[in-house]
């Protein structure tokens, strides 16, 4: 037995120094390490020159108007009016409506898909869900104007009837006249927001299906052999298991919805003022707004809407930052695998 | 540490003996996509009697517990034939109810699988949940009570029930497993390798509750330990796959004769370590 004494261990003895490790990467290793290293770099690059650019151009926009560019809300550069608080309103109506449609729908589809659904059906379905997200947005636009409208304006109306007393669903006009408003229907929030949730379903839809297919074996089968349906088990091991997904999967549906422009363009009528209601005629969001006035804008009014690209860039960037916060702490059934 | 052997371990006297339920395999075959794994099996399991699956890797064992509370079927492409009696009647016949079954026929797994997303005593309370049964709030502490003891975990953890299960070892997982497994109250319990992942005091422990639950719920273990099977069961089976050819019983019987006094060839050598 070595017994070493407490009063020698206090002297550091010399040339005891930790030791260089060569890491040992070859040279195949380190140039195609470097390579990807700086291709990584070149995109994050990119990204952030677009946000510094939009920033530089916002200044002079924002030493002009102030703050008061982001609590105005009318747009009215020719009476130096420019501000968008009712724009960032309208934006979140939107896309809210779109998530409020796309949640439900989203989670259902995926939860089909990952628990019900053969292996045959599963396969067609993922392609065509997938196909979903590969439709141009105009034509989610154009179908939305064309057709939806004419339909999901009755549906607004009805939303008024009943559910009126809810600030989002009241209107100016009266529901229930017999010969009702029809055009005090159109363009609104609610109907640009029904197109917008046909894109934000199969990008949801596919964040939520990716982690339920996740969701442990052994814990299934725990459920299962405990006797429990395929409802039980979806409620006591997948949906806990995907609790971070489907909130993840939700913003980034979100984040779409919040840019997403030639849809709403072709649906809404423009207007400027802030307001609860979501089915009454008249909304404006910010993408819209850029695309809609970019054509014939001065300079001037070209900074200013450069300045809204800023905001919504800040805001998406925000959503989409939450959003991969939640993804990535949505395996919380990892406690189990060892 | 003492260890108590079967013979020595005294029968609580409160409990009605024998109350598990007789089960038998009647000409088991199951598949996987066109690869047959299993080939005319029978087996009595009857109540009382702990029975353990023996054989090397491969050999169709954990298959064959899997058919036994339709498990297998879970797995697509799986495909079974043949009957498996539970009390006389045919759980695979169509008018049983597939949930029903599955209750009555419990099940621990060779790796623990707690709920993490539960507390201990939610984990214990899953069972009845999940199958619908309602327990009033008076009857919850005493069934999470009842079954965290009769798995032997009940003294480690009865001062942090709402701790998450998942923070307990890799034994009392288990354990918390086998309670989870008791708390619907099955009539057969079966056991797949449930100690190869863990250590020999989780081990000694769990051999110790499996000896004192034979005699309330009827016990099937598949186990890859041959000192396991002899220490636990009373009745083994020895499977065996050769050739590619699907696994069949070779030998079944008491466990002391098989051990002690095997009529295969095969089956000697396997009990003695000359392959496996």
């Amino acid at each position: 037995m070595t017994v070493i004494d407490i009063e020698s261990r206090l002297v550091e003895p010399a040339g005891d120094e930790p030791r260089v490790i060569d890491a040992g990467l070859s040279r195949e290793d380190k140039v195609f390490h470097g390579s990807v290293r700086t291709i990584g770099f070149v995109v994050l690059a990119i990204f952030g020159a677009i946000g510094a650019f939009l920033g530089y151009q916002s200044i002079p926009t924002f030493s002009h108007y102030g703050l008061s560019f982001l609590t105005e809300t009318a747009w009215n550069p020719e009476l130096d009016q420019v501000g968008m608080a009712a724009v960032i309103v309208g934006t979140f109506q939107v896309a809210l409506v779109a998530i409020v449609v796309s949640l439900p729908l989203a989670l259902l589809t995926a939860l089909y898909i990952s628990e019900y659904a053969p292996q045959r059906l599963k396969t067609a379905l993922v392609s065509l869900v997938d196909l979903m997200a590969a439709v141009p947005s105009i034509v989610y636009g154009l179908w939305g104007f064309a057709l939806l409208q004419e339909h999901a304006k009755g549906v607004a109306r009805w939303l008024s009837q009943y559910l009126g007393w809810i600030p989002f669903f009241s209107t100016d006009t009266d529901p229930d006249a017999a010969l009702w408003a029809q055009s005090q229907f159109t363009g609104s929030a609610f109907i640009a927001g029904l197109a917008v949730s046909m894109m934000t379903i199969p990008l949801a839809c596919a964040v939520m299906r990716g982690v339920f297919d996740q969701a442990p074996v052994g814990e299934r089968e725990a459920a299962v052999a405990l006797g429990a349906t395929r409802w039980g088990v979806i409620r006591s091991v997948v949906l806990p298991f995907g609790r971070g997904g489907i909130i993840g999967g939700s913003m980034l549906g979100l984040g779409r919805a919040l840019g997403e422009t030639i849809a709403v363009l072709l649906i809404i009528s423009p207007a400027y003022d802030i307001k609860w209601s979501v089915v009454e005629v008249g909304t404006q969001t910010t993408s819209a707004l850029i695309a809609g006035l970019f054509g014939e804008a001065t300079s001037f009014q070209l900074s200013a809407l450069l300045t809204a690209g800023f905001v919504l860039f800040v805001i998406t960037l925000v959503v989409n930052m939450i959003a991969a916060v939640f993804v990535g702490r949505s395996r919380s059934g990892s406690i189990t695998e060892a | 540490m003492s260890t108590l052997t079967m013979e020595e371990h005294p029968i609580e006297s409160e409990r009605a003996p024998a109350a598990g339920a007789h089960l038998e395999a009647v000409g088991v075959s199951a598949w996987f996509g066109s690869h047959k794994v299993l080939e005319r099996v029978s087996l009595e399991m009857p109540p009382g009697v702990v029975t353990a699956l023996i054989g090397p890797s491969g050999c169709g064992k954990s298959t064959f517990l899997r058919t036994l509370n339709r498990m297998h079927e879970t797995i697509p492409a799986a495909k079974f034939g043949g009957e498996v009696h539970l009390n006389g009647e045919d759980i695979y016949d169509s008018g049983r109810r597939i949930t029903e079954t599955r209750r009555s026929i419990g099940m621990v797994f060779q790796k623990p699988n707690p709920f993490p997303a539960m507390s201990i005593g939610e984990n214990v309370l899953a069972g009845p949940k999940l199958n619908g049964t309602r327990v009033s709030r008076s009857d919850r502490d005493s069934l999470v009570e009842r079954s965290l003891t009769r798995a032997g975990l009940w003294n480690e953890v009865k001062d942090r029930l709402h701790m998450p299960g998942g923070a307990l070892s890799g034994g009392q997982q288990q354990r918390l497993c086998i309670a989870r497994s008791l708390a619907v109250d099955p009539d057969i319990l079966l056991m797949d390798e449930p100690c190869s992942a863990l250590d020999p005091g989780s081990t000694n422990v769990i051999e110790r509750t499996i000896g004192e639950l034979k005699d309330e719920v009827t016990i099937v273990i598949v186990t890859h330990n041959m000192q396991q099977a002899a220490r636990v069961s009373q009745q083994s089976a020895f499977f065996l796959a050769t050739d590619g050819r699907p696994g069949v019983i070779v030998e079944s019987g008491t466990t002391e004769q098989l051990f002690g006094d095997p009529q295969d060839q095969r089956t000697s050598d396997y009990v003695n370590g000359k392959f496996g």
